[in-house]
């Protein structure tokens, strides 16, 4: 009844292929899950924090990224690393395409280990295809579920990776194993797993294709001199097209004297596509720029003894005879804004103070007349110890004369790292002045046990009837 | 990936009204169908589960969904799942998890409290909530009071003591504030002088005969020294404000910029008296742990005495 209105998927079934394109993916893959998967078990000598070199700590409302903690007034630095991140994409798109679509993303990394995977149980694509096709025999469905499993697998330890990074990873593993972990640790796991199970195993380049907006709207960094997997069209079909080899089409020279074009139409090309494209067709919004192709390509070019690069990382420009260029405002547009963004990043990262003091001033009252005549305004501080060692701390005030400050027991104060203390300060003011209603003055702490914590101050302002 | 797009004939019902009317037969896609059904089947599951059909006065409970509480006064309640039970658990979830706070600030004594930052931290912000919720309606959120209605607790002046213990006392047992009006009693002419009597004790400058006039009476036939004392500073045993101050809780002096306006604010006091100031008792409403912390809290407001 539906069967004409939704085109059914057809399966992608890559084939395997080798190349120097797939030895650097290879090296990005074993990189990457090396870092996803051993970072939550690297620990770190900390003095003010667990020994985890990296944990999100939601609860303690703190991040520890190695040396660096991050608290809850520096989240900040996430928009600033994301406003970097997006600027990297567009500059690296622009310049050299999709690299991240076709190297870097979760998506292909993990889609790449699911094929792998099904390659190792199933056999090549020939192989693959043919069990797919069969009657449903023992084989298949052994195959076929051991396939899954180990998929499954794949996905479990995905998805506790993903936790591990979220709370003590020994203890949480432990807890996870004995059924004492909290209810959140086995959401995420599970819903981790079912997502990298759906979308690696069975969604697959549909994923990329319908779904991802990012691939989308890449397109739209593309130009001209963008680097782009292509098939040289000009080389592979001359004026009669391409033509698988026979007699007398064997040699490049017979070929190009018949005006045959170098393409010997082996197909490996279209094998071993991840995205199910034909890249002879030019240039498609599918292609996640893999290279796969090239490899594959380079291949057959290799055993045949033609030169190698009928299908090649090349630009629009360059196939149509003309010079890439480089160098446009564009790109010099999105290079300027990395290095603005990142200096800036740094800089608050670097210049970050270890004490932190915020002053909210208590306006109702603004102000309240004590018996003596004279006039008192209150303010609640709050003073976080942000370095990596307790500290012993003095408040005070300044550029205000004729006042007392109450802070009933804490003019000095100690405070461990990472605690903070809320003060209630009440600033009494014993000469009126007629001609400021409010004066600003400066509430000052200072770190009575280190001289490297600078001191801190903050502006108060003071009002008087 | 790509297929021809075929010529379609178009599917419809196969009836046909009117000679050529004909209704299109468009199926739903299968994902909304699917997804229609799984709704239907959360529904079912839905109704036994969790309370849901009227019947008569009463309702379908829903199974295995009971909800055990404590409320605050140790009583336990089961009931089958409403979203009122559900926050009488989460509040007392809340109440456990504050429990060792709160026990560690019944035990300490107030000087305690105030030396820790810890437990003056919690005292202070589980008591600005109390405050809030109960005292403000009066004494106003920051605790600034209303002039002539009620007393500002943020300022260092207290009417009925601002140590800790009485300041608790107030808090627990409440206060009946009041002055007499003395328009019966004395002429306007001697409510003048008594007025300019009153505001020499806070440094106002004055008429100096007719302060001692005033003076005469405040000791003597006026009688104003039995509450005020003859020096006027007060007493709180029994809420008379002290006069020698520069604190007014009822006459707005510090408003008024004349002398004139300054004795006019008095006059009506001294005139018409105080009366209905009272506070409410608040012991029995709020817990023993509750008061304390509010203490603790009003005591800070005005950086008690």
């Amino acid at each position: 009844m539906t069967d004409n209105l939704i085109q059914k998927r057809i399966p992608v079934i890559p084939r395997s292929v080798e190349g120097q394109f797939r030895t650097l993916k290879h090296g990005i893959l074993f990189f990457a899950y090396a870092v996803y998967f051993m970072l939550p078990w690297l620990r770190w000598e900390r003095d003010n924090g667990p020994e985890q070199a990296v944990l999100f700590d939601i609860v303690g409302r703190k991040f520890y990224l190695f040396d660096l903690t991050v608290y809850p007034q520096d989240i900040f630095w996430l928009a600033g690393f994301l406003i970097i991140a997006a600027f990297l994409l567009f500059f690296v798109t622009g310049v050299a395409g999709r690299v991240f679509c076709g190297y870097f993303c979760f998506q292909t990394l993990w889609t790449d280990v699911y094929v792998m995977i099904e390659h190792l149980v199933q056999g090549e694509r020939n192989a693959r295809i043919k069990l797919l096709n069969s009657p449903n025999t023992a084989e298949k469905i052994i195959k076929l579920t051991l396939t899954k499993l180990l998929w499954l697998m794949v996905a479990f330890f995905t998805g506790l990776a993903f936790t591990a990074y979220w709370g003590d990873s020994l203890q949480l593993t432990k807890d996870f194993f004995t059924g004492n972990a909290p209810f959140p640790a086995y959401a995420t796991t599970f819903f981790l797993m079912t997502t990298t199970f759906v979308m690696a195993g069975l969604a697959r380049e549909q994923v990329c294709t319908y779904m991802c907006p990012y691939s989308r709207f890449q397109g739209v960094m593309f130009d001209q001199d963008t680097l782009i997997v292509a098939y040289d069209e000009a080389r592979g079909e001359r004026d009669n097209g391409r033509i698988k080899p026979a007699k007398g089409l064997l040699k490049q020279e017979e070929r190009q004297n018949k005006k045959h074009g170098d393409c010997i139409d082996c197909g490996y090309c279209v094998q071993v596509c991840p995205v199910g494209i034909d890249i002879r067709n030019g240039m498609q919004y599918q292609c996640i720029s893999c290279a796969l192709c090239i490899d594959a390509c380079d291949t057959i070019m290799d055993s045949i003894k033609y030169p190698r690069g009928l299908i090649r990382y090349s630009s629009e420009h360059e196939l149509h005879g003309s010079k890439r260029r480089w160098y446009k405002p564009k790109n010099l547009g999105y290079a300027i804004s990395i290095t603005l963004v990142t200096g800036l990043l740094a800089w608050s990262i670097v210049s970050r103070t270890v004490t932190e003091l915020t002053v909210n001033k208590i306006r109702q009252p603004l102000y309240v007349r004590l018996s003596d005549g004279s006039i008192q305004n209150r303010y609640e501080l709050k003073i976080v110890n942000k370095s990596a060692h307790g500290q012993s701390y003095k408040l005070s005030m300044e550029k205000i004369r004729h006042a007392e400050l109450d802070v009933g027991h804490f003019t000095k104060f100690t405070l461990k790292p990472g605690e903070s203390v809320n003060l209630q300060a009440a600033v009494k003011h014993t000469k009126i002045s007629d001609e400021d209603k409010q004066f600003k003055f400066n509430f000052v702490v200072e770190s009575l046990n280190s001289t490297d914590i600078p001191t801190i101050k903050h502006t108060a302002v003071f009002s008087q009837p | 990936m790509s297929t021809e797009k075929k010529q379609q004939t178009v599917q419809t019902t196969g009836h046909a009204w009117d000679g050529d009317l004909q209704e299109f037969n468009n199926p739903l896609p299968n994902w909304w169908l699917w997804g229609f059904y799984a709704t239907v089947v959360f529904a079912v599951i839905y109704w036994v589960l969790f309370p849901t059909f009227p019947i008569g006065k009463s309702y379908t409970k829903g199974v295995m969904n009971d909800i055990t509480y404590k409320t605050a006064d140790g009583k336990e309640h089961t009931t089958h799942w409403n979203t009122r039970s559900l926050l009488m658990k989460e509040m007392q979830e809340a109440r456990e998890m504050q429990k060792p706070y709160v026990d560690k600030i019944v035990k300490a004594s107030y000087s305690q409290i105030a030396k820790d930052k810890d437990q003056s931290a919690f005292a202070y912000s589980t008591a600005k909530v109390l405050f809030a919720d109960n005292c403000a309606g009066c004494h106003q959120s920051g605790g600034a009071g209303v002039m002539g209605m009620y007393p500002n607790l943020a300022d260092d002046a207290w009417l009925w003591g601002g140590s800790y213990a009485k300041i608790e006392e107030t808090i627990r047992s409440g206060r009946k504030g009041s002055m007499p009006g003395f328009k019966a009693s004395l002429s306007a002419a001697q409510i003048d002088n008594v007025a300019e009597y009153v505001l020499s004790f806070s440094g106002t400058k004055v008429n100096a005969a007719k302060a001692a006039k005033g003076k005469a009476i405040f000791e003597g036939s006026g009688g104003c020294f039995a509450c005020h004392t003859k020096e006027g500073t007060g007493q709180i045993a029994m809420g008379a404000a002290n006069l020698t101050d520069k604190v007014w809780t009822i006459a707005n002096v510090n408003a008024a910029k004349t002398l004139a306006e300054k004795k006019a604010a008095v006059k009506a006091v001294v005139t018409n008296g105080v009366a209905g100031r009272d506070m409410p008792a608040w012991q029995g409403r709020l817990s023993d742990a509750d008061i304390k912390m509010l203490t603790y809290y009003v005591h800070q407001l005005g950086g008690g005495k």
